[in-house]
């Protein structure tokens, strides 16, 4: 079957699913969901430049920023001039978007001459240094404080008690399943396959006749584009952004996510975002249940998931390389090598 | 010129400490082919130690002796549990394995100490002198240097004049040779994280006094800017990290006193990208081949 029409045909039926899931949800639950897509964003365009690329990028959490502040400006912007409508809300994604692709472009460009420890430290000063930059421009940005993003409520033609987790879980959910049909059919195109070649051997791949730095810069802007989408989702579910969101940790969830969940493949992407909410939620619960001190209890609540999310990064990274995704698929095969061998006749 | 001279002079102060700082982040890459993004964490790990021994006792010395020795160790111990274990086949593990070691010394951090700021005290005023109405160094900025360049001169001496250095000099040169001239390698390994650890605490001791404040994160920038220091003067080259230490403070310095405080990140982050692009290797090393 064509790719195309096999992507939009489980796209599809994911959205359908999906859609049927809201409706069974509470709202917490679709706030979560709702959370999960957005970092979905992310974590896809990560897993395509750091898994199919090879190029690692310690700054998606600020790229991430770069999304969302220019959300949050335009979405006040058009209140301010009382501008609304259904249209007004993805223009401001999509000037998000756009920012967060120039700012792609340009660490890309840089990323595109650098290999190995010097690209990971030029994506952490970008992880490190943008949420910086809202202290040095306060006059837009509003320092530490952050701002707040004015949303439009659910339209009135869903009905007056319609949950408003309900449509913010639509609306990123919208988001994430644009982002995955595009990052499907981009992986199995040409672009794809110009991806690997490039992470599997440069010189192989420019003897080939690609453009090697061409593919890289590409991987970076389409990544960042992915990230400052997942930023700006993010942005509208708080309904505010602040560089405490944005921080290095953020960046760092994000590699621990992709790692996770199996670099290089895009289902695993899915499986990063949804331990991305679930993780601290479950390491919230623990901490309840523990019945400790206040103060104890705060500790360590804010500080488990970061030392769960670490752990588990290490032991990922030395024991299984491939990721939940990678140890599903090992798991398949050898079932399906143990079928395979059950029917051949003769043995 | 009276401000110019108080920012070169201040500039240097910082900078001694960005040089200490990426000497160790050399001493590493020399030794393993790994650049230690978990520095800046396992630093600020030992500042918590020499914390807890200087309110224990009461006396700066001891936490300060605290934090060196606490610095030894954890090098052993990240480099014995759990980066000898990274497997070589892509240099993205030992970063990715480093960067999850950050998250977990942070959250250990945060857990027994809190995420608030804790000040911290220096042993020396950091209140300038003034010679003839010019204000030059503080006492603080005196004890840096005599710190940094007692550390330079020892690490010099081990490295050139003892058989212990001439051992980890070619472990980290020629590591399959050593091994069959009876040079014990992964040994080496292990004492030059160590060193770097030690010396990581040692800088780290000297920056967060100058007005970072104890917090779990504190070390971040300064290891983005000791980071930029390395990568401008070559993260082979020992003297080239303390020439590009050296440099970066003075900017830093020139760059928060003329246009603001504010500005010092977007500067590093500035000088970072301008020296890879125009130099990736560097400014002070040699020219190599990229393996592929």
């Amino acid at each position: 079957m064509n790719t195309l029409v096999r992507n939009v045909a489980l796209t599809v039926a994911a959205a359908v699913a999906l859609l049927a899931l809201t409706y069974g949800l509470t709202p917490f639950r679709n706030y979560q969901l709702a959370t999960a897509a957005a970092y979905l964003c992310a974590t896809a365009g990560l897993t395509i430049l750091t898994g199919l690329s090879g190029q690692l990028s310690l700054g998606h959490g600020a790229l991430m920023a770069t999304g969302a502040y220019p959300v949050a400006l335009a979405q006040n912007e058009f209140r301010d001039r009382d501008i609304t409508g259904g249209w007004v809300l993805p223009v401001s994604l999509a000037i998000g978007v756009a920012t967060a692709l120039v700012a792609g472009l340009v660490v890309g460009l840089a990323a595109a001459r650098l290999r190995g420890p010097y690209l990971a430290g030029v994506t952490l000063a970008v992880a490190v240094i943008v949420p910086a930059l809202t202290t040095a421009f306060d006059s837009v940005f509003n320092g530490d404080q952050g701002l707040s993003v004015y949303i439009e409520p659910p339209p009135l033609s869903l009905g007056y008690s319609f949950p408003n987790e309900r449509w913010q879980a639509w609306i990123a959910l919208t988001g994430a399943l644009l982002t995955m049909l595009l990052l499907a059919n981009l992986v199995r195109s040409r672009f794809g396959r110009h991806f690997r070649a490039v992470r599997d051997d440069e010189i192989a791949a420019r003897l080939a006749g690609i453009n090697v730095a061409r593919t890289q810069v590409l991987a970076f802007v389409v990544s960042a584009a992915c990230a400052g989408l997942g930023g700006g989702l993010l942005a509208v579910l708080a309904q505010s952004v602040s560089p405490g969101a944005f921080s290095l940790t953020l960046s760092l969830f994000l590699v621990m996510a992709v790692v996770i969940g199996g670099l290089g493949r895009l289902a695993g992407a899915v499986w990063g975002a949804l331990l991305l909410v679930l993780l601290p939620e479950a390491s919230h619960s623990l901490t309840e249940a523990l019945s400790l001190s206040p103060a104890a209890a705060q500790r360590l609540d804010g500080n488990l998931p970061l030392a769960i999310f670490g752990i588990t990064l290490i032991t990922v990274m030395l024991l299984a390389p491939g990721g939940i995704q990678g140890l599903l698929a090992r798991v398949a095969g050898m079932v399906g090598a143990k079928r395979a061998k059950q029917h051949t006749p003769g043995r | 010129m009276d401000r110019f001279v108080f920012l070169t002079f201040d500039g240097l102060s910082r900078g001694a400490v960005y040089a200490a700082f990426a000497l160790a982040l050399v001493l590493i890459w020399r030794g393993a082919r790994i650049v230690n993004f978990a520095q800046g964490a396992m630093a600020i790990a030992t500042v918590y130690a020499a914390y807890s021994v200087t309110s224990a006792t009461g006396s700066y010395w001891l936490g300060f002796g605290a934090a060196l020795l606490c610095g030894l160790a954890l090098g052993v111990v990240v480099e014995r549990g759990v980066m000898r274990f990274v497997g070589h086949t892509s240099p993205l593990n030992a970063v990715i394995v480093a960067l999850g070691l950050v998250l977990v010394i942070q959250a250990v951090l945060g857990m027994v100490y809190g995420n608030e700021f804790r000040p911290s005290e220096a042993p020396f005023s950091r209140t300038a002198f003034t010679v003839g109405g010019l204000a030059f160094l503080s006492r603080y900025d005196v004890f840096v240097f005599a710190a940094v360049v007692a550390l330079m001169v020892g690490l010099g001496l081990l490295f050139t004049r003892t058989p212990v250095g001439l051992r980890l000099r070619a472990a980290a040169f020629a590591p399959e040779v050593s091994r069959l001239l009876g040079v014990n390698v992964a040994g080496m390994r292990t004492l030059a994280w160590a060193l770097a650890s030690a010396v990581g605490a040692l800088a780290a001791m000297l920056v967060v006094p100058t007005g970072l404040g104890i917090h779990p994160t504190s070390m971040d920038l300064v290891f983005v800017t000791a980071f930029t220091a390395a990568v401008v003067g070559g993260l082979d080259s020992p003297l080239g990290a303390v020439a590009g230490g050296l440099a970066v403070g003075l900017v830093l310095s020139y760059v928060s006193g003329y246009a603001g405080a504010e500005m010092t990140p977007v500067a590093v982050l500035l000088l970072l990208l301008a020296v890879l692009l125009v130099r990736p290797s560097g400014l002070f090393s040699g020219v190599a081949a990229r393996r592929v």
